[in-house]
Parts: C-alpha cells; structure tokens; sequence
C-alpha cells in the first residue's frame, strides 16, 4: 500500500513545488481544521495556554510540521532511514497514536484543496495520500 | 485490510436519535444549495475510483476505467455520481430521520450490490473533498465539521441493514 513508483515521486515533487511557498498557511489550515473536526486531537496540546486553533501556538505548529513534510519530500526515496530522528521523537517523547497521523494527513488534504482546487486533481491526490500515508508510517516505526 | 478513511465512526442505536445543531442544519442545507450537483457528484466519484482503485471492482459494467483521464470521461462515472448526490439530497430533506430514509438503500447496497460498507467512508472522504475545492475559503474548519458529521451519519445509516 505504501510503495510509492516513480510517478507517485515525481507528483509529489512537482506539486510540492508549487505549494511549498504556501507551507505555513498550509499547516497553520490543517492543525486549525484538526482541532476542530477532531476535537479529541486537543489533547496533545493541553500544554498550550491558548488551544484555539488559530491561536499562534497552533499556527506555529503548523509550521512545524510542515517543515517535517517538506524535510520527507528532499527523502522520498528513503522514508525510514530519512525520518529516523523524526521517529524516536514520536515515538519517545511526543508518543501520538499513529491514528492521529492518518487525521492530520486527511486535513492537510482538504487544505490543498480548499487552496489549491485545481492543481489538486486526483492524480496528485493519489500520490499525495500516499506519500503521507508513507511519512505516517516511517514516523511510526520506532514506535515498537 | 487497514481503515482507509478518517470520516467520525458514529454508533447510533436504532431509539437514538442525531442532534443536529442549527448551525450544522443551517450549514448543511447551504452546502447543498451550492454545489453544483452534476459537477460535484461526477468528480467525487470519480476521485474515488482514482484514489482508491480497488472500489472499482463494483462496477466492471462500467468499460474503461483504465487510467485517471478514462474514469473522469467516463459517461457511465458521471451518470452514477450524480445518483449518489441526488440519493445525498434525501438525507439533507430529512435530517431528523436519515436512518429509516435509507433502509431500501442499506439493503440493496448489501443484498443485491454487496458493497463493503467500508467503502462508503472512502466516497465520504473524496466529496469532502471535492465539496473543499467548490466552497475554498467558506469551506471553513466548522463547516467541515458539520459535513463530515452530516456523511457519517449517512454512512452510518447506509450499513444498517447489513447482515
């Protein structure tokens, strides 16, 4: 399910370029829209004396993360190896259940195509889903 | 074979029932008042033979769906997204009741179609999708909330009758 071809890359590359100079209101969107749709997903952030989602915490988390996806995409050809420190992170210190990976995936999706809706066709869809699909798995796998 | 889809699993027993709020009625009914509904439907089905193929295999009457480009020109792809959304707009006509709205549905999706009822999560995703891409901006973190609330419950209804 997660083997990405050589057409799925070469999507990913190409789109991610195009976005990439949008990656913080990108991220800023997606964290906003998990803590909404997903309000079980506020737990992680109890620490944050603002929880609203477009406090500058969540904003800049967004940021945060998608420096981790754009880190994958300079990877693609080897997730695991790459997002190895990445990984003992999650896995060690922040410890979020790998199903929140597949949520904030499905939100960075709707991002795109709320930003993006033409270039967001469903062949960069595809390949998008899954290369996050393959970024949620390296990060889970120092989990155990 | 590992869950696919982030629509909410709602369980709702047969006595209880949904609340909506009027926020969540009010957004819903606007959204479908907006889509265009031969647009939408066509494009979120096709989105869904493209980003999970393997739901492809309840339609081998279908011809050519061979690649990206084939399923979206498709004439028969169309024709059944606009079903699906049109089958949608019965749930939105009766918000308060979607459960026995749909029990002909259930049982034919089961009985004579044998759709996995996992795959109605996937077609749930790609119109959320697709409903992102029309709405832009007004697709805003509580308007999803509320789509994605409103498809749950109709894919919660759709594998009722499932036995």
């Amino acid at each position: 399910m997660t083997t990405l071809t050589a057409k799925d890359k070469q999507t990913v590359k190409a789109f991610w370029a195009k976005v990439s100079g949008k990656s913080e209101d990108i991220g800023a969107s997606a964290v906003a829209r998990m803590l909404v749709v997903y309000p079980q997903t506020k737990t992680y952030f109890s620490h944050w004396q603002d929880q609203s989602p477009n406090s500058p915490a969540a904003r800049k988390h967004g940021k945060t993360v998608m420096m981790g996806v754009g880190d994958a995409v300079t990877k693609i050809d080897d997730l695991k190896e790459g997002l190895k420190e990445l990984s003992q992170l999650h896995a060690f210190t922040l410890r979020v259940d790998p199903a929140n990976f597949k949520i904030l995936s499905h939100n960075i999706l709707v991002v795109m195509a709320v930003m993006f809706p033409t270039d967001f066709t469903p062949e960069v869809h595809v390949s998008l889903d899954k290369f996050l699909a393959a970024v949620s798995l390296a990060l889970a796998e120092k989990y155990r | 074979m590992p869950e696919n889809s982030v629509s909410a699993d709602l369980q709702t027993g047969s006595d209880k029932m949904v609340e909506w709020t009027d926020f969540e009625r009010d957004t819903i009914k606007d959204i479908f008042s907006r889509i265009k509904y031969d647009v939408v439907g066509p494009a979120a089905f096709a989105r869904c033979l493209v980003v999970y193929p393997w739901t492809q295999r309840y339609f081998g009457g279908f011809g050519n769906l061979y690649n990206a480009a084939a399923i979206k020109g498709n004439p028969m792809v169309s024709k059944h997204g606009t079903t699906i959304i049109h089958g949608l707009d019965r749930a939105v006509k009766n918000l308060d009741d979607i459960e026995n709205t749909y029990t002909e549905l259930s049982v034919l999706h089961s009985e004579k179609l044998h759709v996995d009822p996992d795959n109605f999560k996937l077609l749930a995703d790609c119109l959320t999708i697709v409903v992102a891409a029309q709405l832009g901006k007004e697709f805003t973190g509580e308007v999803q909330a509320a789509f994605q609330k409103f498809l749950a419950v109709v894919v919660s209804s759709l594998g009722r009758q499932y036995h």
